[in-house]
């Protein structure tokens, strides 16, 4: 096995996953399948902001926006182009966010800190009023809804949302393969070496501007993806879905799955999901007054996140890892990679 | 080499997608309707409905109120015994306005918790996510917490049934109003850039279409309302015409006083709760660092309803709900918001009282239909076979120095087409003669 080059490990590591999943999907209810679904698109969109924050120390608070791209490519495809398929509509969403990234890229490389987070943040808050600026192209604060057809004919008897899991992670997977083998190659060294020492990186040979730039173009390709994820998921691209609110909450998962690595972004898109459902249910146990119940998610997610960082401040990976660690002897150093 | 196998692995993935697959936006040659099984949610003793509110988020102040006084109408319900021996178990789903958490949420209701119908499911962003998705799966979709005209599509929409007061209708009582009081008066408008603005205009532009100087709209998203207000000041709008949800209302009336701009502001149903906006001036203002009375600010604003107001004076209903919250939520504010959950329940137990002891989806569906149902509103329901829009008119009102609201025109009904503005004065019927339990 380990004479394999990494494509082929994290293709056949990626297979299993899918049959781990369908699997998964098989015996569990077509809610839960919604949900594993979602848990999905989530981990896209912060491993591609992993790619960019972990492995790049470029921090994005606007990754809504690109996820924003793709859901209203895939809604618009969808609408206006019926006869396209739904993976070319996920490519092409895929595609517009890389664009919009690269162009967001460009700016960016030649910010950093405070300001390279000012100017994403802006576009957090901005791009979703485009949807205003057209309301006879994107419908306004409405939104588009759709439906997706998808599902072929020989598997009619499958229940959608099973079928959309499958699909979702099919991508997912996709995604994360080539996410996993960037990161493993020589991009990925270059990217960690700016992240380090930009001049020691730039005295090395490696063109900063343009590594920065690729790296915001791959890591909003993947929001792109996620957000068009989403659309086919949801069947909805709608303002009000993409607020400054989701930026941060994915850079938030993020932290508490731990920066600079993929699996870290798992368990961000899991805390996304899952925290939210089990503080829900334990809100209505506890049988609180409705405003206080109605925040206690929100309030609850915030504590878990402080404790995490304070705990663990390479997050839930890095705590699994130093236990890992301490259970067996001390393995070579892994930072940085999936 | 390395690049070129994970070419051929994309390839190959890409081409095993695309062998069973059609176009993305074209109809699927089954849809996955299911009828004449037995009702899901519903048991001897017991029927499960569900709703999406925003309880936290943009539209919470306010609307997160609406579920609490439907919740504690199921109560009074189900301590009188239920409604055909059925008690109403009313789960309640936080969709933060976010149409993306509607859909999430909404689809638990349905195939977690499977729910026998969703009952008001508020907003007009949100719930439009969600039509197509309940006609297919069959679960009656009663009672819209919204004015949009859409939810009034019976051939498309078979299951879904509209509640408060179009948009349309709306905008046509308000235009005349403004037309036979306001003559010759420049009228702004801020409308919500949704369904609530391009219904609304239709109403308002069959009356006032000459006398509108500025329209502009606002995104739920974004709390800044000063650039539409100022548009509206430069436009020289006398009259501002606010189609917003409570939250943006407030916002509005603190943005006009803040750049010293005193139109008469005429206020849509979904905004013109006065002990509400009362209480979101107040706290919006105090979180900006400044102490306002929200009394004196709303004093003067004219506004429509289409059911009883808590501060309207006497009215059995009224009456009626205040016993209820007293008992049930005394620590609550008795606000015309909670009384619109609180008609939206009884209606609804109505419709399910009306649909019989041998409950299927089809029966409660038919009992919206028969147009049977009469209750709290002070106008009737277009509900027929044909016709699935809820209220059909409203009073206008204005808001007095002393907090009470001070009727200027009696109720008035009309059509979503350009037919007249008619009064309508037939007696609604008292609590007790459509007594739902005891």
């Amino acid at each position: 096995m380990k004479n394999l080059p990494p494509i082929v490990l994290h293709l056949l590591a990626a297979l299993g996953c899918l049959v781990l999943l369908v699997l998964l999907t098989m015996v569990t209810d077509p809610f839960t399948n919604l949900r594993i679904a979602t848990v999905g698109y989530y981990l896209v969109a912060v491993a591609g902001l992993a790619l960019l924050t972990g492995f790049n120390g470029q921090v994005s608070l606007g990754h809504g926006a690109f996820m924003f791209i793709g859901a209203y490519t895939v809604a618009l495809l969808v609408k206006r182009v019926p006869s396209f398929p739904i993976w070319a509509d996920l490519l092409l969403a895929t595609v517009a966010g890389g664009i919009a990234g690269l162009l967001a890229g460009a700016a960016a490389a030649r910010l950093r800190g405070p300001y390279l987070a000012g100017a994403t943040l802006a576009l957090a808050v901005g791009l979703p009023a485009v949807a205003q600026r057209f309301p006879d192209l994107f419908a306004g604060s409405n939104g588009l809804s759709f439906t997706v057809n998808s599902q072929p004919a020989a598997l009619a008897g499958v229940p959608p949302t099973r079928w959309q899991a499958w699909i979702v992670w099919l991508a997912v997977l996709l995604a994360l393969v080539f996410l996993a083998n960037l990161a493993r190659g020589k991009l990925g060294r270059t990217l960690r070496a700016v992240r380090d020492d930009e001049v020691a990186a730039s005295l090395a040979g490696v063109h900063v501007g343009r590594t920065k730039i690729l790296a915001f173009l791959v890591s909003s390709a993947c929001g792109g993806l996620a957000g068009g994820l989403q659309a086919f998921l949801l069947g909805t691209a709608a303002p009000g879905s993409f607020t400054v609110a989701l930026s941060l909450s994915l850079l938030a998962a993020l932290v508490l799955g731990g920066l600079g690595s993929l699996w870290g972004a798992l368990w961000g898109a899991l805390a996304l999901v899952y925290f939210q459902v089990w503080t829900d249910d334990l809100a209505e146990l506890l049988d609180l007054r409705t405003d206080i119940s109605d925040n206690l998610p929100l309030a609850l997610y915030g504590v878990v996140l402080i404790v995490i960082v304070l705990a663990f401040p390479a997050g839930i990976q890095g705590g699994l890892r130093k236990v890992w660690v301490r259970v067996r002897r001390p393995a070579p150093s892994q930072r940085g990679e999936a | 080499m390395r690049s070129s196998r994970s070419v051929l692995a994309v390839a190959l993935a890409s081409a095993l997608v695309l062998a069973g697959c059609g176009g993305a936006g074209e109809t699927p040659a089954n849809s996955g309707a299911q009828k004449g099984e037995p009702a899901p949610g519903v048991t001897d003793t017991e029927v499960v409905i569900g709703t999406h509110q925003p309880l936290t988020g943009p539209a919470a102040p306010g609307y997160s109120r609406i579920s609490v006084g439907a919740k504690a109408v199921y109560d009074y319900v189900n301590d009188g015994g239920g409604i055909n021996g059925r008690k109403i178990t009313y789960k309640v789903e936080d969709d933060g306005y976010n149409p993306t958490k509607t859909v999430e949420v909404v689809k638990k209701l349905v195939l977690q918790d499977k729910v026998f119908a969703i009952v008001g499911g508020l907003g007009t962003p949100t719930h439009s996510k969600v039509l197509d998705y309940l006609s297919g799966e069959g679960v009656p979709d009663v009672l819209v917490s919204s004015g949009a005209l859409m939810w009034n599509s019976p051939e498309k929409h078979p299951n879904t049934f509209g509640y408060q007061l179009d948009y349309t209708r709306e905008g046509k009582i308000q235009g005349q109003y403004i037309k036979d009081n306001f003559a010759g008066k420049k009228v702004g408008l801020l409308v919500q850039g949704d369904d609530v603005g391009t219904d609304t205009q239709k109403g308002l532009d069959q009356f006032i279409k000459d006398q509108i100087v500025e329209r502009k709209t606002y995104d739920p998203a974004n709390t800044d309302v000063t650039p539409q207000i100022s548009a509206l000041q430069a436009a020289g709008a006398e009259v501002v015409v606010c189609e917003c949800i409570p939250a943006f209302m407030a916002l509005t009336i603190l943005t006009t006083l803040k750049i010293g701009y005193k139109p008469q502001l005429v206020v849509s149903s979904i905004g013109a709760d006065p002990a509400t906006l009362t209480g979101l001036v107040e706290q919006f203002a105090k979180q900006g660092g400044a102490q306002v009375s929200g009394g004196a600010l709303l004093t003067g604003i004219i506004g429509t309803r289409y059911l009883p107001s808590v501060r309207g004076g006497d009215d059995a209903w009224t009456t009626f709900f205040k016993g209820i919250h007293d008992k049930y939520i005394p620590q609550e504010a008795f606000t015309d918001t909670l009384v619109y959950g609180m008609v939206q329940a009884y209606t609804f137990s109505q419709a399910l009282k009306a649909a019989g002891k041998d409950l299927t989806r089809q029966k409660l569906l038919d009992a919206m239909s028969s147009g049977e149902l009469k209750g709290p509103g002070l106008t009737p329901f277009a509900y027929s076979k044909d016709d699935h829009a809820g209220y059909t008119g409203a009073l206008v009102f204005r808001i007095e120095a002393d907090g009470s609201v001070k009727t200027l025109q009696e109720a008035k009904t009309t059509d979503t087409q350009t037919g007249e503005v008619k009064s309508y004065g037939e007696k609604r019927p008292t609590p007790e003669e459509v007594k739902l339990v005891g």
